[in-house]
């Protein structure tokens, strides 16, 4: 299974090699946060009470990176769509090839993409704006952006395998991603001493509020069990729930 | 090679079920080059996808490639090549890289498989294009780098689904070539789907139709062409006479189904190729000059329709694109 794995893998990583451009535009999105909302957030965090700790950027940053997944990782099924059309999908399921690594290389693939994303958007908040950031944090951070990524980009791989129609699929994804980003505080943190309580309570119902919470939590240091240990649990879930889904759905209609 | 007792599948969406296959018999043995004939929607490509593991059927069994289907799927897959009907290439990968990965896939070594490359490319007329992407190649070129995909793993049994759809003739003539070419140069087993009677009566030792997800007939072109009554012939006589001639000829042994249109008489014969030289002297005999004449032998067309009472076209008209 793991040499399968690592041939779907080369061969993705080849095609995202030569497509750099919609990397390049996939990171457009947290970037433009970065710049033209981050500046603004600063003395919004430092005059207001009820922020998590911390300044602007160890506030906004984690939650970019999460945002980046939410929106990158979320829409890999489109390739998958692509592949589907052009028979490649069912090319590689005629072979013996373990189905699960059919998946999997192409889930890696996807978390390769956001860790290099990932990187490049806390290179440029340490350069730029001068975020302070232990370095266990970050890396810690980009251990939660992989999870992330392979949780999201299994779920994506199976949805767009069960709609199969390219119309469908954004259209869904757009419509339970827009409540998800809002709701789980990453432009705005929801928090009990800035939200309404009913708008932090269904804020406590999403799943990504917590990995949002614990990305944010590594990058102030703060390594103490709490947010850390419930958005590591949450994350770990989702990302095994999502693979089993996502190879079942690969399996599925097999003789 | 194929052995399937009662394959069926069944579709339900919306409320709505579909019987694609309606429980088929097949049997092909090693080195047979087989067709399965049908319009669009028949359940040609459904058939073909049960075989390759690609969808389970909802009832009966079937042994291909010496293993069981329901049983070791597995084992299925590695002993089969598939064509699919769309082909299965991504536009963005070299010839080299796609048949290099479906190799690999089979669980060839690196070396192993760009001997392989080498050989399939030289073999198929792919040679000096292994470095061009999938989105350059001309349909043709694409179809075969579609066919080496299916070949790379030396398979003795290879599934072609509407191999020729789609190409200009002198592609489709030369994809012939290499299917034919495949069976006596390398003895594998060919089943490939097909709905151009010509395509099935050129290339296949054995064609089995399918209608309306059920076979409704098997056996040679030759023995299925049998099934229909006799040649068809047409002659043409000056306008006083076509009453005479239709006389006369409906006279020739075994002749029947005797009609006139304009001069035009047609009818048919069990060997129109005996029976003409008879007929043109009985008009002599009696003073008409026949100005033209023509006899065919029937073709699976006449077959198609002879079996189920329409013609393929009409066929294809009616029925809904296959559904899966």
């Amino acid at each position: 299974m793991w040499r399968d794995t690592w041939l779907i893998f080369k061969r993705d990583m080849t095609s995202a090699r030569r497509n750099m451009a919609w990397i390049g535009i996939g990171i457009m999105q947290p970037l433009l946060y970065m710049f033209l909302f981050g500046p603004l957030l600063e003395p919004v965090i430092k005059h207001t009470p009820g922020f998590p700790p911390g300044d602007a950027w160890t506030v906004l940053t984690p939650a970019l990176i999460i945002q980046l997944g939410l929106f990158s990782s979320s829409f890999a099924g489109f390739g998958l769509l692509a592949d589907y059309r052009s028979g490649v999908v069912e090319r590689m399921r005629v072979t013996p090839a373990s189905r699960m690594a059919l998946l999997l290389g192409k889930v890696l693939t996807n978390a390769v993409m956001m860790l290099f994303q990932a990187v490049l958007i806390i290179v440029l908040a340490l350069v730029v704006f001068d975020l302070d950031a232990p370095l266990g944090g970050v890396l810690l951070s980009l251990l939660i952006a992989g999870l992330l990524a392979i949780a999201l980009a299994s779920m994506s791989f199976g949805l767009a395998l069960r709609i199969k129609s390219e119309e469908a699929f954004p259209a869904i994804l757009q419509a339970v991603l827009i409540p998800v980003l809002l709701l789980s505080g990453i432009i705005m943190p929801i928090t009990t001493g800035l939200a309404p309580d009913w708008l932090y309570a269904v804020s406590r119902i999403n799943p990504f509020t917590h990995v949002v919470d614990a990305n944010r939590a590594v990058f102030r240091g703060d390594f103490a069990m709490d947010a850390l240990f419930t958005g590591s649990v949450v994350l770990l879930v989702m990302a095994v729930l999502a693979v089993w889904w996502g190879a079942r759905t690969f399996q599925r209609e097999n003789a | 090679m194929i052995k399937a007792r009662g394959l069926a599948r069944r579709f339900s969406a919306r409320g709505r079920t579909v019987d694609a296959v309606r429980g088929v018999d097949i049997d092909v043995a090693d080195g047979e080059l087989v067709g399965f004939l049908g319009p669009n929607g028949a359940g040609k490509t459904t058939t073909l996808r049960m075989l390759t593991t690609l969808l389970r059927p909802t009832a009966g069994e079937a042994s291909v490639g010496g293993c069981d289907l329901l049983a070791d799927p597995v084992g299925v897959r590695r002993n089969i090549g598939y064509v699919a009907q769309g082909g299965g290439t991504g536009p963005g990968f070299t010839v080299a890289e796609e048949i290099e990965l479906q190799g690999r896939l089979y669980g060839m070594s690196v070396p192993a498989v760009r001997a392989r490359i080498a050989e399939l490319a030289e073999r198929l007329d792919l040679a000096g294009m292994e470095k061009r992407y999938a989105a350059t190649l001309s349909g043709g070129q694409r179809r075969r780098l579609d066919v080496a995909l299916g070949l790379v793993h030396t398979p003795r049994l290879v599934f072609l689904d509407e191999p020729t759809t789609g190409l200009d003739p002198q592609s489709r003539a030369n994809l012939w070539e290499h299917i034919r070419a495949l069976r006596a140069e390398h003895g594998v087993t060919v089943f490939l789907t097909t709905h151009y009677l010509d395509e099935a009566d050129s290339l296949c030792d054995r064609i089995l139709v399918i209608d309306n997800g059920e076979i409704v007939a098997e056996g040679s072109p030759d023995s299925l062409k049998e099934r229909v009554s006799g040649d068809a012939a047409s002659i043409v006589v000056p306008a006083g006479s076509v009453g005479a001639a239709a006389e006369i000829a409906g006279r020739l042994p075994g002749a029947h189904d005797v009609s006139t249109v304009d001069t035009t008489v047609r009818f048919r014969v069990p060997r129109g190729d005996t029976a003409m030289p008879e007929l043109l002297r009985a008009l002599d005999s009696e003073g008409i000059t026949m100005t033209a004449m023509q006899v065919h032998r029937p073709t699976l067309d006449d077959v198609f329709l002879t079996l189920t009472g329409r013609t393929l076209r009409d066929a294809e008209r009616k029925e809904p694109a296959d559904v899966a």
